[in-house]
């Protein structure tokens, strides 16, 4: 299911040096058109359908139109990807709806830094650099 | 036909960055998010500076890009020498016992990290029905490391709410390598969007790893990195073979679609050995949307039938298979599933169902009969939205594919298929780099130890995650541990040999050149037609690509000959590779984002090569259900219950095999 971006939606993340669906696909799709300002999936059929780029956008102007070459028309799945969840909306082709929600996160977003993410752990003993486990434990005996 | 040059005569000089590193991680998927995150507690305080190239961007990059419905390796309540006998059962009987036991030792203490950092993880309720990440903190249940039940769909799997499991390991990846840029004094040690094309050794110490050349995506600059020593973890190869969607479906490969054989070819570039790549993984899933089927198998009890009802695994199919595979067919590995599943395809006797109805069936009449009509409702709705949960986390196009089709998974079964073949190490898959392995598993030859756990035959080059081989089922977890396991001994070589200082022969030119070449020959070329994509001058990397994935189809066992070759049928095959690989002197780019494609490519190429080239070699048919060589189509256990290693060299671009005695040691 490539992504598109709706026209009337995007804005070409104007406020940024570059949108955040070419920040954040990881298989360097998302293109900008600079005449158009509008943000567009430059090779849809190297998409994995990762949602990643309907998930960022601050526009919501990203979705997901399944791959024709085996999927029917009418259905689609929508994401609202929230600070601790996600909502789920998923739209068969024959009107039916579903809706799901599940945490994505029990810390918030951005709460590891420099500065926590090794406070409080054990300091490295640099006579086991060469033995089994790891800095923060040994390894498992059996 | 006469070779191309790049001379900038025609195309832009980019700007050359050198990076000098004391370690270099290549990648930015789950095994260098591991990596950096270790390396920097130890580097640290020594001064050692940590460098991570990441082709796309941290958050959402590697295999793990999209999210994942469960962790598949936690040991936890288990003992390590079965998780070694249940590996080495479902790779056919030939794993390096000392990684997977080594692994295996390791590879909690990761999960209890993940926890921590806040993935959510399920636990079971005090009813014995499972908690979601939510649930389980607001009923004080206790995190893994203190005790928490997890909730299995295996022996060794886990179910997560992983949507945001990348998110939340590359921030920890990120948090550790601003730790030691901050202490080191580095402007930046997170480069993303820079592509790794190719790696050098050192000029001075022979067979030792020196540098990596890459370029940025965004704009026209070549990165040197040099590092003392470097882990590549640069991942498996996906689309090396034609996949059976025909358009835009083929981006929706199961494996992550980015997944460019770059880690083998940066490996095998230099020589670094190789083993067991004639391995391959061509799992079962959902047809098309190759959505899990895990969950489904283990956790709801759902069974696959072919269109009679019928269990495609016993009666004549398993007498059958007996003759050519025991004793492993009696052991129902993953191949020889799929290899049953196939005979009744091939007589017409599909389409293969997961009656995904029938289980949600049982399972509500048992909820009915435990708890009441009003309560098992409520049950069963829990347990639906677990089930749709399992596609929205990890193969949304799944979800869908089944919306698409109007598929209720209560209602209606859902029909499965083997796919394309895949090149991997992580999962369900063995092929990849030779490499020393921790020297503490007693009974390991000492051969298979040489210093520095998980060191490859190259000096300093270090492999962790798909390119490690002869040691699968490591999945996301295990990948992350393999990824510290060799950030310590990565570590362990710099202080060893303070005085090393990586130099490399090539120079700036040289190196920016040889990565620019696609764009001097577009340019040099692209008025000659009127149309700029056919032109006799050069090849785009979208008809590379599909030249390669024909070839591989057709002559290596792909889909086309239900995954079947033999001598004959390889040795043409890589005849026609020869031209290719030839040919690709002649990519042509039009852009960065083409170039990208032009060198991910040549990847695919090269590790297509390693692994036809390790089928020929291994005259069995040792994956039955993956691969199959007709003029050997039995397994041959007396000749080839062994590894094959293979080691390339690209100066005369020669291959060299042997056969390595295979070694038990956990009975």
């Amino acid at each position: 299911m490539p992504s598109y971006v709706i026209t009337e939606k995007c804005d070409g993340c104007k406020a940024q040096d570059k949108t955040a669906c070419q920040y954040i696909c990881p298989n360097d799709l998302m293109a900008l058109d600079r005449d158009l300002m509008k943000a567009y999936n430059q090779e849809t059929e190297q998409c994995w359908e990762c949602y990643n780029c309907v998930k960022i956008c601050p526009q919501q102007a990203v979705e997901v139109r399944a791959y024709q070459d085996f999927a029917p028309l009418g259905a689609n799945v929508i994401p609202m990807r929230g600070t601790d969840s996600i909502m789920w909306t998923v739209k068969f082709r024959n009107g039916s709806l579903k809706r799901y929600k599940f945490p994505i996160r029990l810390t918030a977003e951005g709460a590891w830094t420099a500065d926590s993410i090794f406070a409080g752990l054990p300091e490295p003993n640099f006579d086991d650099l060469k033995k089994s486990g790891f800095f923060n434990g040994p390894a498992k005996a059996e | 036909m006469e070779k191309e040059t790049c001379t900038f005569s025609f195309c832009q000089k980019p700007e050359v960055v050198v990076v000098e590193a004391d370690l270099l991680l290549i990648g930015g998927g789950m095994a260098c998010c591991g990596a950096a995150y270790e390396a920097a507690r130890y580097a640290t305080p020594k001064g050692l500076k940590i460098v991570m190239v990441d082709k796309a961007s941290t958050d959402r990059s590697g295999a793990v890009a999209m999210g994942l419905s469960a962790i598949n390796t936690y040991v936890g309540e288990n003992k390590v020498a079965d998780y070694v006998k249940y590996v080495r059962g479902d790779l056919m009987g030939i794993i390096r016992e000392d990684l997977v036991a080594d692994l295996g030792a390791h590879v909690d203490n990761s999960v209890h990290l993940f926890e921590e950092w806040g993935l959510p993880i399920w636990k079971k309720g005090d009813d014995g029905f499972s908690l979601d990440g939510f649930q389980a903190r607001d009923e004080g249940k206790a995190l893994l490391k203190d005790g928490g039940t997890p909730v299995r769909s295996g022996k060794w799997q886990i179910m997560i709410n992983g949507e945001s499991y990348k998110v939340i390991v590359g921030e920890a990846a990120k948090a550790a390598l601003e730790y030691n840029r901050k202490a080191t004094g580095m402007d930046q040690n997170l480069y993303e969007r820079v592509f790794c094309v190719k790696a050098y050794k050192d000029a001075n110490e022979p067979n030792r790893i020196a540098a990596v050349a890459g370029f940025s995506v965004r704009e026209n600059k070549i990165y040197i990195f040099k590092g003392k020593a470097i882990i590549n973890a640069a991942g498996g190869a996906v689309n090396c073979f034609r996949p059976r969607s025909i358009a835009e479906g083929q981006g929706r490969a199961w494996y992550p679609v980015w997944n460019s054989g770059s880690g083998y070819a940066l490996g095998l570039q230099v020589g670094a050995e190789l083993t067991m790549m004639e391995n391959r993984f061509v799992p079962a899933r959902f047809k098309d949307g190759y959505g899990p089927v895990g969950a489904w198998f283990l956790f709801f009890k759902a069974q696959a039938r072919n269109a009679a009802g019928e269990d495609y695994c016993t009666g004549e199919n398993f007498e059958a298979s007996k003759k050519l595979y025991s004793p492993y067919v009696e052991k129902l590995g993953t191949c020889l599933r799929n290899h049953m599943m196939m005979m009744d395809m091939k007589a017409g006797k599909g389409p293969i169902w997961m009656n995904t109805h029938h289980a949600m069936d049982a399972i509500s009449k048992t909820f009915v009969e435990k708890f009441g009509e009003k309560d098992a409702q409520k049950k069963i709705k829990h347990l639906e939205a677990e089930a749709w949960e399992d596609f929205l986390d990890m193969a949304i196009g799944q979800a869908g594919l089944w919306a698409s089709k109007n598929i209720e998974p209560d209602k209606t079964p859902s029909e499965i298929m083997p796919t394309e073949p895949y090149l991997l190490g992580s999962h369900a898959g063995c092929a990849g780099f030779w490499v020393s392995g921790p020297g503490t598993i007693p009974g390991a030859p000492k051969e298979w130890f040489w210093g520095y756990n998980r060191m490859s035959t190259v000096k300093g080059l270090f492999m962790a995650g798909d390119v490690v081989g002869a040691s699968g089922h490591k999945f996301s977890s295990g990948s992350h541990a393999e990824g510290r396991i060799c950030a310590k001994s990565a570590i362990a070589l710099i202080l060893d040999e303070p005085n090393f200082k990586p130099v490399i022969k090539e120079t700036a030119d040289e190196i920016s050149a040889e990565l620019y070449l696609p764009f001097e020959v577009y340019e040099k070329y692209k008025t000659f037609s009127t149309d700029p994509f056919t032109n006799p001058y050069y090849i785009r990397p979208k008809m590379l690509q599909a030249r390669m994935q024909k070839i591989a189809d057709e002559y290596f066992g792909g889909c086309a000959t239900w995954y079947m070759t033999s001598k004959t049928m390889l040795d043409e095959g890589l005849k026609l590779l020869g031209m290719l690989k030839e040919d690709a002197n002649k990519m042509a780019a039009s852009n960065l984002h083409e170039l990208l494609r032009c060198w991910e490519n040549y990847h695919r190429i090269l590790s297509v090569e390693a692994h036809a080239r390790h089928i020929l070699f291994r005259e069995e048919t040792r994956y039955p259900g993956y691969y199959y060589r007709g003029d050997f189509l039995a397994i041959n256990d007396a000749e080839w219950k062994c590894f094959v290693n293979s080691t390339y060299d690209a100066a005369t671009d020669t291959w060299n095999f042997k056969k390595v005695p295979y070694v038990e040691l956990f009975a």
